[in-house]
């Protein structure tokens, strides 16, 4: 009932686009849906960007206003009436706006739909691309919060990255690894370990079962073991447990530095080594991300994205931008692996939501999914399938749910899981591989290993100790706190009526 | 024996678990024939983690629809290199994917010789590391008498 009212009062509002332009180029300052910002009827192109806004205008402040100004300042509009744009086909450099509705149950929240023309973008620059959606906008004063929801990218603009240099499905090929999530865990403690400790982590766990071990994101160079040591001491490790188990085995080497000229240094090094992937971490931003992705085109290396930091601008649902955002960006600037949550964990995550982050990483194409914050279709063109990571406060006795929440292309990632397992490193890695085959096991058989999962790990943990003493240890712990960013899809009265 | 916590090669999906019965292989074939994928078999004496290319028992069967079937060439196959590694993958020809979805070992040599690490110094403190299979120390006409 509210919401069909509010809907009303956006109908009564609207002020038309003045076409006389003697008056609309005239100097003074004019609103933006006068200006052309705002077009009710606008039918987006496919070659259009479309995104989703959700905004929360100032009091006393139009919804359809603001959704004007949002594309006004995420395209071409200053503050004032310019005659400049005479000189241009403007019309064509407008951002257009073309529907608004009452987040349901959100009142004051407004998503706005704007549709962006294709010129608007430099070719394969996800910068340039971030610089014009979210460059000015979200510090606009007429607006308290806004939040880009989701976007739509058009496959002619698609078809300009060159996306993840290898792909899940020839990361597969390249590890040998087919059918099964991959296990990997974080070296831990994250600081204070010398490269020679660091370095009997990794041997342990890949020896144990794991496929990969990791850096952790603020781990670069420090005192305590600067970087070619580490990298010196992991290879090592890599290798021996390599020869140990018949198995390609690798570890995230961490190439995040202060310069990018030091972190093509570091990845050198790496490729040297013969490690098979690099990491860096998303606070590098995206212009160093698209060109390590380069770099590891031109190497045969697995790029692992450590999502560092998006949870100051991603987790909030009134401000900042959807992880859904985020990870439609990194799969176009072209990354192997993405960390993108446990649903289950210790990090933020509604399930359901936390599966829209997936299906942005794996589908071919995505298809609108409300439930899931996926509010477009989304064609990918052919561009290569990231591989998600589930890493953070995850366990042995969870593994009948992330298989069912995520399948088997994932990585999940047990670092405390692991490395604390009360008989060491090695039992901790075998609890989980013997967790995990398990539970493929059983599902390829037919069995509902949702309901049946805690069943089916308490009879493989009586041929398996380390897998028991994980169950004893952790079997009961879990995260159960009220996600934060969940998805608001209710139909609104606007759009049902 | 391998050093390693199970005592052998662990490629492949289930060589934490103890071996699969027939009956159980049998189920994992129905699997991936309920989704749409074609099974092969393949052999060889040299399981080095980057020997891609074991050799084809035969081509993937891409019209067989019948775990038995899939079973019979196996026990062929069990017959012909009783001490190979064999293994059975699914390769999935959906655009996107045309890969292997599944791989698991169902053979292995009674004895597993494992693999060796050889390390060759290099300028500072950097080690070119070479993986070396134990079971290719003889010449290949003499390692399956």
């Amino acid at each position: 009932m509210a919401d069909t009212m509010v809907a009303k009062t956006i109908e009564k509002s609207v002020d038309s686009v003045i076409s006389d332009v003697k008056k609309r180029y005239s100097a003074g300052v004019l609103k933006y849906r006068q200006m052309g910002y705002w077009d009710a009827n606008y039918a987006p192109k496919d070659t259009d960007t479309l995104c989703l806004f959700r905004i929360t205008p100032q009091d006393g402040v139009d919804p359809i206003e603001a959704a004007a100004a949002v594309a006004g300042e995420s395209s071409t509009a200053t503050w004032t009436v310019v005659w400049t744009d005479r000189l241009t086909a403007c019309d064509s450099y407008r951002a257009k706006a073309y529907k608004v509705e009452p987040v349901p149950n959100s009142p004051g929240q407004y998503f706005a739909w704007v549709a962006y023309d294709i010129i608007l973008f430099e070719e394969g620059s996800i910068a340039n691309m971030t610089a014009s959606l979210i460059g000015n906008v979200f510090s606009f004063k007429p607006l308290k919060a806004a939040r880009l929801e989701d976007i739509r990218i058009p496959v002619a603009y698609v078809k300009t990255f060159k996306g993840p240099p290898t792909g899940l499905i020839v990361e597969r090929e390249r590890l040998d690894k087919f059918g099964r999530p991959l296990l990997g865990a974080t070296t831990k403690p994250k600081l204070g370990l010398s490269g020679r400790n660091y370095g009997r982590v990794v041997y342990e766990g890949l020896k144990g079962g794991l496929d990969f071990m990791k850096d952790d994101e603020n781990i670069n160079s420090q005192p305590f073991m600067h970087w070619r040591d580490r990298y010196l001491n992991v290879m090592d490790a890599v290798n021996k447990a390599s020869a140990a188990t018949g198995e390609v085995k690798g570890s995230y080497l961490n190439v995040t530095a202060g310069t990018v000229e030091d972190m093509y240094e570091r990845a050198e090094f790496a490729r040297e080594l013969g490690s098979v992937v690099i990491m860096v971490d998303l606070v590098v931003g995206w212009s160093t991300i698209q060109s390590m992705s380069n770099w590891c085109r031109k190497n045969d290396m697995i790029l692992h994205m450590h999502r560092a930091g998006h949870g100051t601008y991603t987790r909030q649902k009134n401000h900042g931008i959807s992880f859904r955002v985020i990870a439609k960006w990194l799969r176009l600037a072209g990354v192997d692996h993405l960390h993108t949550g446990t649903a289950v964990g210790k990090l933020e995550g509604d399930p359901m939501t936390v599966q829209g982050y997936y299906n942005v990483c794996r589908d071919s194409y995505t298809r609108q999914d409300l439930p899931r914050g996926l509010f477009f279709d989304q064609d990918w063109a052919d561009l290569r399938k990231v591989m998600p990571v589930a890493s953070g406060g995850i366990h042995a006795g969870q593994m009948h749910l992330l298989l069912d929440l995520f399948g088997d292309d994932v990585v999940l990632q047990f670092g405390g899981g692991t490395i604390g397992h009360p008989a060491g490193i090695q039992a901790g890695a075998v609890a989980n591989r013997v967790a995990l085959e398990s539970l493929v096991k059983a599902r390829n058989e037919g069995r509902d290993i949702r309901n049946e999962g805690p069943e089916i790990l308490r009879r493989a943990a009586k041929t398996c100790s380390p897998l028991q003493q994980a169950l004893d240890t952790w079997g009961e712990i879990s995260f159960n706190y009220a996600s934060t960013d969940t998805s608001d899809y209710a139909v609104t009265a606007a759009a049902s009526n | 024996m391998m050093t390693n916590p199970v005592g052998r090669i662990t490629q492949g999906q289930f060589s934490y678990l103890p071996d699969l019965s027939d009956a159980e292989i049998s189920l994992q074939i129905e699997y991936g024939l309920s989704k749409g994928y074609a099974w092969s078999v393949e052999y060889t004496d040299d399981p080095h983690p980057r020997n891609t290319y074991w050799e084809m028992f035969g081509l993937p069967m891409f019209d067989l629809k019948d775990a038995a079937g899939v079973m019979l060439e196996l026990q062929y196959c069990r017959k012909a290199f009783p001490r190979h590694y064999i293994r059975l993958m699914a390769f999935d020809s959906t655009r996107g994917v045309e890969s292997m979805v599944m791989s698991f070992i169902v053979n292995r040599p009674s004895g597993e010789p494992g693999f060796g690490l050889r390390r060759q110094e290099a300028p500072g403190r950097t080690i070119r590391y070479t993986v070396h299979s134990y079971a290719t120390d003889r010449p290949e006409a003499e390692r399956n008498p």
